[in-house]
Parts: structure tokens; C-alpha cells; sequence
């Protein structure tokens, strides 16, 4: 039961680890982007291969506005995360509502591109190949983007309640890094099916 | 426990009521409770996929046999596969790597003890989904009960026309779930071991079980996922109408195929390199030297994470790939050999000029090294893309991975409960029934496993449900059946001795084998929180130093 008794060559106050949340999302992307690169493979393997249409060049458009608001709202939630740290509250909340209000405005778009397509083009999941592998792909980004909103407004509410502090600002930067990753995971989306795909 | 509980004079603890002693272990974060859940869980699994494997050896004992009909035989193997693989190894190895990793790094938990929890009963529920399915499988269709479409399910066997009723869909459900229950396990070893390591615990001091354990906790992040997302597929193709595997539509059944194996090989290794590291903990104190080449041996584990990511279509070359693909997977598939062999002379150096203890964890620690050797060599044999082209799914093959599974993992993982029982339940295992269940083992272990070569040879092709009695592969088959009943009568022997050890067995004290590493240095069990005071290191041998103050480790390094 004794504990070791060998004296440390280094005093044990420099024994400083990383922050264990930090280290665990990083898993977290890491196991995700597996998966996504699993679903841009398909998507790769698939594109050209429908037996029937609708293509991707006759129905998808570029979307550009709500690629900008998702691609802000990476710099809103850093900078709000920043200003919780440097404990000024009121420039946090207003920047996270921000941050919030971009999520839901690409998700909006996402389900405008769908409304469209599936009622103006006919196409649904299981049309053709591309319905498949394209609704898989953009359908699991906006689970994640929608997964990740939630979890910016529930912190909202907190902030609102004022139980959010400079203390829970680790915790935040968490968050912060898991929206990073949807955003970035856009950008390989946006590429793969808009820009290469068409 | 006892030895150690503080008493105080007058006071007499009430025995608690069962319903409260299951209520905690039903509710427990604790990483020790949750390990012993997880290897509870995967000895009963282990059962119930042992009986699986002895109806398909009864049904192949002999040409034209009847024992069970073609459906049921189908269910069987694909049952035995999954279930082994997923909810008996993998939560075996969970189970040691959650007891074991933060006693090992000074930690009083696991870093996310929550999650631990969760992580375990997602895989518990996978399990339940997996077997629940002989219940609930039929659906409203009364078509077949249990998964019978192979551990691999290629498509498309699992498409809707082929495969009605539900079964399918809880194999599916089972290994996403337990998928991410892994996912959630792996992703807090690595967050345990990178930020809870006592101090003076550098990386260049830790257990090689801690390291070994975090090499593989990122395999499993990135290759476990591969096959969530496969199953995620799969789902969308059964349920939404989705043509992802469906050639009718342009899909590819291929695809399948690459997607499982580049999940199927990593996984082989994801579940071999913990077997490492119980290796890496037994064979030196039973050889009562340090171990051989501790940067070298992480250094071949984190080589044989990169490459086994890069070998999956090896199990690929009978579909029908150019040349360049075969050649690329013939290399990748050899050069993986040579960090292994690294290995296996770093425990060979380890052993030299010790003084070597033939304690039953050192006897299945032994036979681990000649056995895993052996299957290792028939696997080099199969990289050989021509080689492969003429055995491929035949019974070369399944004696090749049940070499390197029962043979290499098994058996390390026998050593494991051999040497860690005493610290789990403070009592010692009884050495006369583990030399029982060692030698039994073995020789049922060879009587199956070697044999199980030749009709493979002969041509005999897996998953057959019988045979001619032209063929000559009677006999063979008998040996072979024999064989798996002696390994099952071996395993009996084990169970007994967990149970009757449990409640007779010696006292083990802390430190019965005079090891080195700190899950020794506290009591037997641990207390719920581990260390009264976290331990400060010096060197890779702390126990060593507390016990030899006048020539400690950390004088060399």
C-alpha cells in the first residue's frame, strides 16, 4: 500500500499533462474522419456509375452563401471561446449566439437544397446511385453539424442562465475544436460533390 | 480485500443485501469493476461460442453427416465468428487493458469513467442484440433465425432478397453498437494514458502493456470506423432503399469486401498487439530479467500499426485485382513480418540467460511464442498472392487464423488471467489444475489446429457443410473433432479453477510473482481508489526500486 518513496530527479510541480478533454476529442475526430473518409471513397468510387438520372452536373448548385456561413462561424466560435477566456462574458454570449445562428442558417440551407431535390428533381435516396451515396454523405455532415448546434445551444442557455465562467472555458475550447472539425469536413465535402462531382 | 480493511474495534459492518451488490456493480464507473465485467462477459460469450464451434466439428466429424441441417450449420459459423471476435476477444482485451492501464500509469481511474461505463454496456447491448436475434430474427417473414451469412457478410448475400426476415439487421446492429462502444473505450485508454500518468511516468518509462494498449487504442480509431460506416451503409441499403452494394442499381459488391477488410485486417492486429503486451509484462519477470529492447519493441508496434493499415486486400487476391494491386499487397503483407519477428526475438532475448520460472502463465506465455511463430510463418506462406490463389478459402486458411488466434491470442490471454487473477480477486490460481488446462490445452490446441492443414491441402473448402466419402478426409476430420472436445475439456478445467480458486485458492498477498510494475505495489484487490498516494517514478521498474533501494533502475537510465 506504501506509495513509492524514490525521490523525483525534477520537482513533482512541473508534471503537467494536456487536458484530458482536449486529447479525447482529438480521438473523436480522428475515429470521425475515418468514417467520413470511408463515405468521400463511395462517393469517389460511385460518381459517373448511376444506371438512371438524375446527375449531379443536372441538379446540384453551388452552394456558396451558406458555405460562407458555416466557414465564419469557425471564426466566431474561436473568437468567442477567446473572449470566455479572457473572461468577458458579454462579448462571448453575443458572439456564440452568432456562431449558433450560422449553424442554423447552413442547416436551413442544407434542407432547402433537399426540398428541392426532392421535389423538384425527384431525386430521393434510393433513385440512383448518386441519391444514395450523396444523401449518405451530406445527410451524415448535417447530422454532425446538427449534433454540434445542439451543443452550442445548450451552452447558450447556460451562458444566458449565467452559469457559464471563465472556469469552463477548457471545456468550451472542447466544443470549439469539434465545430472546427465539421466546418473543415465541409470543405472536403464542398470539394468532393460540388466542385469535383459536377 | 479483508487483509487490508481497516477494522475498528466495536464496530461491526452489516452485510450489505444482494440487490445492493448488484445495484453497484450494475451502476459502477469504477475501471476495475468494469474490467472484471468485461472478462465476465466475455468468458460466458466465450462459452456459448465454444458450444457453436463444437456442433460445426460434430457436423464435419465424418463424410454425409446430418448432425444439424445446411441452415443451421450456416447460423453456426457465422454466430462462432462474430462472436469471438467481437464480444470474447475484444472484450477480454478491453477488460484487462480497463483493469489493468491506469493501476499500471499510477492513475486512480480512468479518464473518463462515465464514458467507461457506457462503453461497456453498448457492447453488452451489441452482444444481446447479436443473440437475441435467434429470437427475433424471423420477422414476420419465418425466414431463418440467426445471422447465417458469414462473419463477413459480403453483399450480397445481406441485400434484401437474399436475406429476409431481421437477421441480418441485428448482426448489423450488434457490431455498429459494439463498434461504438470500442471507439469509446480506445478513445479513453488514449486520453488515460496521455494525461494521467503519474509523475515521473515519462512515455520512455511506461509499461509496455500502457503502450501497447495506446497503439492500439488508435488503431481502433481508425479502423473500427471503417466498418461503422460500412454497417451505416448497409443499414441505409436495407432500410431506405439505398444501392451502395446493390449491382442491380451499379453498386458494388466488391466495395463491401474492401471496406470489411480494410476494417478485417487492422482488426487481426488490433486484437494480437494487446496479446503483445501481456507478453511484453509476463515474460520478463518469469525470466527474472528487465525486458529485452523496450524502445525497439514500441517502435515494431507502432511499424506494425502503420503497415497492417495498408495490407486489407490480402484477403482479396481470388476476386481478381491487376497485378500491381497483388504485388502492393503481397509486399505490404510480408514486410509486416519482419517488426513482428523483431518481437518475437525481443521476448527470445529476454528469456536468454534468465532464470526462467515454468509457472503456468510462463507455460501458455511459451507456447504463445512457438505457436504464434508458426501461424505468423503460414500467413507469410499466404501473402504469396499465387500461393494464396490456391488455398484461399479452403481449411488452410481457418487453420492458419485459428493458429494465430487460439494459438497466439488465446494463449496470451491465458497467461494474462493466470498471472492477474491473484491481483482481481487476492487469491492465487491453483498451479496443478492451470498445468492441467495448460497441457490439455495444447495438445487439443495441436490435435485441431495442426491437422486442420492437410484437408486444406486436400482441397477441402471452408464453410462446407459435408463432404464425400471419396475424398479421404474422413479421418482428418475425426483427429480434428477430437481434437476441439479435448480444448473444450480444457476449458472446463479452466472455469473450475476460476471458481474453485476464487473461493480456496492461496492468499495472494500483493506481489506473488515479485513483479515490477505498480498494479503490484497495492493490495489485492486494489482499493476502490487505487493509491492512497499517487506514486512518484524514477525509472521503468518502479516496484524494483522500492524493493532494491541500494541498486535502483533509475541509477542506469
Amino acid at each position: 500500500m506504501s506509495a513509492i518513496t524514490i525521490p523525483l530527479p525534477d520537482s513533482a510541480s512541473s508534471w503537467i499533462l494536456p487536458y484530458r478533454g482536449k486529447v479525447a476529442m482529438a480521438g473523436l475526430i480522428i475515429a470521425e474522419s475515418a468514417i467520413f473518409t470511408i463515405f468521400v471513397v463511395a462517393y469517389l468510387f460511385y460518381l459517373g456509375k448511376s444506371l438512371t438520372g438524375p446527375t449531379p452536373r443536372d441538379v446540384l448548385e453551388l452552394p456558396i452563401f451558406y458555405t460562407i456561413c458555416l466557414l465564419s462561424s469557425s471564426l466566431t466560435i474561436h473568437l468567442a471561446a477567446k473572449s470566455l477566456e479572457r473572461n468577458r462574458g458579454g462579448l462571448f454570449l453575443g458572439l456564440w449566439l452568432l456562431t449558433s445562428a450560422l449553424g442554423g442558417s447552413f442547416l436551413y440551407g442544407t434542407a432547402r437544397e433537399w426540398l428541392r431535390l426532392i421535389y423538384g428533381h425527384g431525386l430521393t435516396i434510393s433513385t440512383n446511385l448518386f441519391g444514395t451515396t450523396y444523401y449518405s454523405l451530406v445527410g451524415l455532415h448535417a447530422f454532425h453539424v446538427t449534433v454540434g448546434l445542439i451543443m452550442l445551444l445548450l451552452v447558450a442557455i447556460f451562458a444566458l442562465a449565467g452559469r457559464l465562467s471563465v472556469k469552463h472555458s477548457r471545456r468550451v475550447e472542447v466544443l470549439s475544436m469539434y465545430w472546427h472539425f465539421v466546418d473543415a469536413v465541409w470543405v472536403v465535402v464542398f470539394t468532393v460533390v460540388y466542385v469535383l462531382g459536377r | 480485500m479483508s487483509m487490508n480493511a481497516i477494522t475498528i474495534s466495536g464496530v461491526r459492518l452489516e452485510e450489505k443485501p444482494w440487490v445492493d451488490t448488484l445495484h453497484e456493480w450494475l451502476t459502477t464507473v469504477d475501471h476495475k469493476r468494469l474490467g472484471i465485467l468485461y472478462i465476465i462477459y466475455a468468458l460466458l460469450l466465450l462459452i456459448v461460442a465454444g458450444i457453436e464451434a463444437l456442433i460445426i466439428r460434430i457436423q464435419l466429424m465424418h463424410s454425409h453427416n446430418n448432425f444439424v441441417s445446411p441452415q443451421v450449420f450456416n447460423r453456426m459459423f457465422t454466430m462462432h465468428g462474430t462472436t469471438m471476435i467481437f464480444f470474447v476477444i475484444m472484450p477480454v482485451l478491453f477488460g484487462f487493458a480497463n483493469y489493468l492501464v491506469p493501476l499500471m500509469i499510477g492513475a486512480r481511474d480512468m479518464a473518463f469513467p462515465r464514458l467507461n461505463a457506457f462503453s461497456f454496456w453498448l457492447t453488452a447491448l451489441g452482444g444481446l442484440l447479436l443473440y437475441f436475434s435467434f429470437l427475433g430474427g424471423n420477422g414476420l417473414y419465418g425466414a431463418g433465425n440467426a445471422p447465417d451469412v458469414g462473419w463477413w457478410a459480403y453483399a450480397p448475400l445481406t441485400a434484401r432478397a437474399f436475406s429476409t426476415g431481421h437477421s441480418s439487421d441485428y448482426w448489423t446492429l450488434a457490431l455498429l453498437v459494439s463498434g461504438f462502444g470500442s471507439i469509446g473505450t480506445a478513445i479513453n485508454i488514449i486520453a488515460t494514458v496521455v494525461c494521467l500518468r503519474c509523475p515521473g511516468m515519462k512515455l520512455t518509462r511506461m509499461p509496455l502493456m500502457a503502450w501497447l494498449n495506446l497503439v492500439m487504442s488508435g488503431m481502433v480509431l481508425i479502423a473500427i470506423t471503417p466498418l461503422s460506416a460500412a454497417q451505416i451503409m448497409l443499414l441505409v441499403d436495407r432500410y431506405l432503399g439505398g444501392h451502395f452494394f446493390d449491382t442491380q442499381a451499379g453498386g458494388s459488391a466488391v466495395l463491401w469486401m474492401h471496406f470489411f477488410w480494410i476494417f478485417g485486417h487492422p482488426e487481426v492486429y488490433i486484437l494480437i498487439i494487446p496479446a503483445f503486451a501481456f507478453m511484453s509484462e509476463i515474460v520478463p519477470v518469469f525470466s527474472r530479467k528487465p525486458i529485452f529492447g523496450y524502445p525497439v519493441m514500441v517502435a515494431a508496434t507502432i511499424a506494425i500499426a502503420f503497415v497492417s493499415m495498408s495490407v486489407w486486400a490480402h484477403h482479396m487476391f481470388t476476386v481478381g485485382m491487376n497485378s500491381y494491386a497483388n504485388s502492393f499487397f503481397t509486399i505490404t503483407s510480408m514486410v509486416i513480418a519482419v517488426p513482428t519477428g523483431i518481437k518475437i526475438f525481443n521476448w527470445l532475448g529476454t528469456m536468454w540467460g534468465g532464470r526462467i520460472q515454468f509457472k503456468t502463465p510462463m507455460l501458455f506465455s511459451i507456447g504463445f511464442l512457438f505457436q504464434f511463430l508458426i501461424g505468423g510463418l503460414t500467413g507469410v506462406m499466404q501473402a504469396t498472392a499465387p500461393f494464396d490463389w490456391q488455398l484461399s478459402l479452403s481449411y488452410f486458411v481457418v487453420a492458419h487464423f485459428h493458429y494465430v488466434i487460439v494459438g497466439g491470442i488465446v494463449f496470451a490471454v491465458f497467461a494474462a488471467f493466470y498471472y492477474w487473477y491473484p491481483k482481481m480477486t487476492g487469491r492465487m490460481l491453483s498451479e496443478k489444475l492451470g498445468k492441467w488446462h495448460f497441457w490439455l490445452f495444447l495438445i487439443g490446441f495441436h490435435l485441431t489446429f495442426d491437422v486442420m492443414h492437410i484437408p486444406g491441402l486436400l482441397g477441402m473448402p471452408r464453410r462446407i457443410y459435408t463432404y464425400e466419402p471419396v475424398r479421404g478426409w474422413d479421418t482428418l476430420n475425426l483427429i480434428i473433432t477430437i481434437g476441439a472436445f479435448i480444448q473444450g475439456i480444457a476449458i472446463l478445467v479452466f472455469v473450475a479453477n476460476l471458481v474453485v480458486s476464487y473461493f480456496n485458492g492461496a492468499q495472494a498477498g500483493n506481489d506473488p510473482w515479485d513483479a515490477w510494475t505498480l498494479e503490484w505495489s497495492v493490495s489485492s484487490p486494489p482499493p476502490a481508489y487505487n493509491f492512497a498516494f499517487i506514486p512518484v517514478v524514477a525509472s521503468r521498474r518502479p516496484l524494483w526500486d522500492q524493493k532494491h533501494p541500494e541498486d535502483p533502475d533509475s541509477r542506469y537510465e
